[in-house]
């Protein structure tokens, strides 16, 4: 996982609620066994018509899309199904942060394991971004900053601990693989 | 003495292996891990990536179940299956539990089934217990007291590694659930009347524990329909308290405590219920009694009606349009009496054997309406062995359905078991999402009851209409 400390980026809108990971990336792309190359599955079918070809009103296949890595959408983004290969596509694509009023629980967890930041923002913030596609924002990581070309800026939520693992580009395994003794002692006490 | 606690209080305290800090998350020990074809291959890459090998293969279980075929001749009889990508994925499943130790119900095993369905039926569900799964409806085995959620496949390497989970504890929320179903109302239309009030993200941060004199009533393959949906509710886990009707369940299953063992079990279980005077973040109170039978008709499973209401008017709010235009209905007309193209029982929301029977009855004697395709998928094989016992596939063969072996089938399509392009489905699974079912797939998620009454009359239709008249 590479360390993120800002991001600098054009917005990307997505204004639908409850956007589910069977949309972000349907079953039928689930059979891989690698995590590569989901980036042309996101969001198959809102982005290709029945032949494959790409549908030019999807607001990703517009020119102004190519390069946009922070993704606005509506509240409640990834809920439903489990699957990481959404934050996969995701980050495939070139996404490297979603921002929205509220992140289902599954999905904001997989993106954080997988260096793609959850965003939560208020209201008030969310309707700006949300009339405002391709405004150029800044995150600021350190922070836990996101900043409006207005010159506003607001706060956002996010686990101390997953802060510092994206802050500085590393995993959790390697964490629980350091708590080897207390787990084998529950481990012990448990038998 | 200690504060009271409630249910998910007690099982979480007696899993912590390091308590959470405000830098850092709990480690958190996990019981039973069960794994899939799908969402397990890049966990075991992890493994072989850092040279680790598999800590606890003895709380692990692996089935396949997402994308195996259902026909029979690709199941048992040398069939190749018909997507190469799923047999790959089928293949490597083999592969990666041979090459780390890991107990798998393959494709041909007399005990294989969706991985929901086969934690209880062996026993291995079980109150008190931490249980994980890379998939969401992991929720479901939260019927028994356990403490189950599902995690992404990082996670799902996490514990291949370590049997445990970085975790922070959740908030709780109490769903009260007053006096009881009438007939022809089931759990199914429980759940969606709960999901209806809460909204897809009423839950979202929580884990719920549902209570009450309905739930107390239900048995457990219906406890476990309603906490298989907690998260479409957007809840992390649902749990049910464990009573007698729990242990009457689990005795004698192969995989539950025996002897002096299950003696000791079932005192360690009867301490885990919700203490009095315990404290949850949030109430919600649901009055069993006033429930029809509910049907989606949106692409949510929120989108939520009684059978005899009209689909609702939102102005002009865009997503909700959207939504409607993607079903092709009209904001106003009534739900029932919409035409049904496919009718498909199944899932781990209701692929058990009480479910079988529920749709049997309604069918019984009954021919499906001309042009609609029912689709009979058990949810485990054990499932399907115990329904032809009773003679229930004759009942869905003689009414024109057709029966399958077990797996997720129709549920998410993977195996190729989908809806057409445009066509409606009133389906006994879990999410009606655009595409869940097949491109273009209309989905309307209903009872067992609702469904093979709807199967019958090739329209929407209340099963009270078809049990009465
Ligand atoms: S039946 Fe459907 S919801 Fe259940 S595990 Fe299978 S795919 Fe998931």
């Amino acid at each position: 996982m590479t360390a993120m400390k800002t991001l600098r980026s054009r917005t990307v809108v997505l204004p639908s609620t409850n956007i589910d990971t069977d949309q972000i990336v349907p079953a039928r792309f689930l059979t891989t066994t690698t995590r590569e190359g989901l980036g042309r599955n996101l969001f198959a079918d809102w982005r290709y018509d029945e032949n494959g070809r790409p549908r030019p009103d999807f607001v990703l296949n517009q020119p102004a899309a190519q390069g946009c890595q922070v993704l606005v959408a509506g509240r409640n983004i990834g809920c439903g199904s489990s699957r990481e290969h959404a934050p996969w596509a995701l980050l495939d694509f070139g996404i490297r942060a979603v921002v929205s009023t509220e992140i289902a629980d599954i999905f904001r967890n997989n993106s954080l394991k997988n260096g793609l930041l959850p965003v939560v923002v208020d209201t008030a913030t969310h309707e700006w971004l949300l009339a405002n596609p391709g405004a150029e924002v800044t995150i600021d990581l350190e922070a836990c900053t996101l900043a409006l070309p207005t010159g506003t800026t607001v706060k956002f939520p996010i686990d101390a601990f997953a802060r510092y693992c994206l802050l500085n580009g590393v995993d959790e395994l390697g964490y629980l693989l350091s708590k080897d003794a207390a787990i084998s002692a529950y481990e012990q006490r448990r038998a | 003495m200690t504060a009271p606690k409630t249910l998910f209080e007690k099982v979480w305290d007696r899993h912590v292996v390091v308590p959470e800090t405000t830098d850092t998350p709990a480690v958190l020990f996990i019981d039973l891990h069960l794994t899939h074809e799908v969402t397990s291959p890049q966990a075991f890459q992890q493994l072989r990536d850092r040279g680790l090998r598999l800590r606890r293969p003895d709380l692990t279980l692996a089935t396949m179940d997402h994308s195996t075929p259902t026909r029979t001749e690709q199941v048992f009889g040398g069939a190749p299956i018909a997507i190469e990508s799923a047999a790959k994925q089928i293949r490597q499943l083999e592969r990666n539990c041979a090459e780390f130790g890991v107990e798998l119900f393959g494709l041909r095993h007399e005990s294989r089934g969706i991985v929901h369905i086969i934690g209880p039926e062996l026993g291995l569900t079980q109150p008190g217990r931490t249980i994980v799964c890379g998939d969401s409806h992991t929720s479901t085995h939260g019927a028994f007291g356990a403490l189950a959620f599902g995690i992404g496949s990082t996670e799902v390497g996490h514990v291949f590694a370590t049997q445990c989970l970085l975790q922070r504890r959740a908030k709780t929320l109490a769903i009260e659930v007053a006096n009881r179903l009438a007939p022809g109302v089931t759990a199914k239309d429980l759940i969606l009347g709960i999901i209806g009030q809460i909204g897809v993200d009423g839950g979202t941060g929580h884990v719920i524990e549902y209570r009450g004199a309905a739930i107390r009533a239900m048995d457990m393959e219906e406890r476990m329909t309603v906490c298989n949906m907690s998260i479409e509710a957007g809840a992390r886990a649902g749990m049910i308290a464990p009573d007698e009707t729990t242990y009457a369940y689990l005795a004698d299953r192969p995989r539950a405590p025996q002897g002096a063992a299950w003696e000791q079990a079932l005192a360690r279980w009867r301490t885990l219920p919700t203490d009095d005077g315990a404290r949850f973040d949030r109430t919600v109170d649901i009055d069993a009694a006033a429930l029809e039978p509910m049907i989606t008709y949106g692409t949510n499973p929120g989108m939520v009606v009684p059978i005899s209401a009209h689909i609702p008017e939102r102005g002009d709010d865009p997503v909700f349009a959207k939504s409607l235009a993607y079903m092709g209905f009209t904001a106003g007309e009534p739900i029932r009496d919409q035409p049904v193209n496919i009718v498909f029982l199944g899932s781990c929301t209701n692929g058990r054997l009480s479910d079988l029977r529920a749709a049997a009855q309604v069918l019984r004697g009954h021919k499906v309406a001309r042009g609609v395709h029912l689709l009979v998928v058990p949810g485990s094989q054990q499932v399907r062995r115990e329904a032809e016992r009773e003679g229930l596939d004759r009942i869905f063969i003689e009414a024109g359905a057709d029966w399958r072996e077990s797996g997720c089938s129709m549920c998410l399509g993977m195996n190729g078991d989908i809806v057409p392009k445009g066509e409606y489905a009133v389906s006994t699974s879990n999410r009606n999402f655009e595409g869940r079912q097949g491109v273009g797939a209309r989905t309307l998620l209903a009872s067992p009851l609702t469904a093979a009454a709807s199967a019958i009359r090739g329209r929407v239709t209340d099963p009270r209409d078809v049990l009465n008249g």
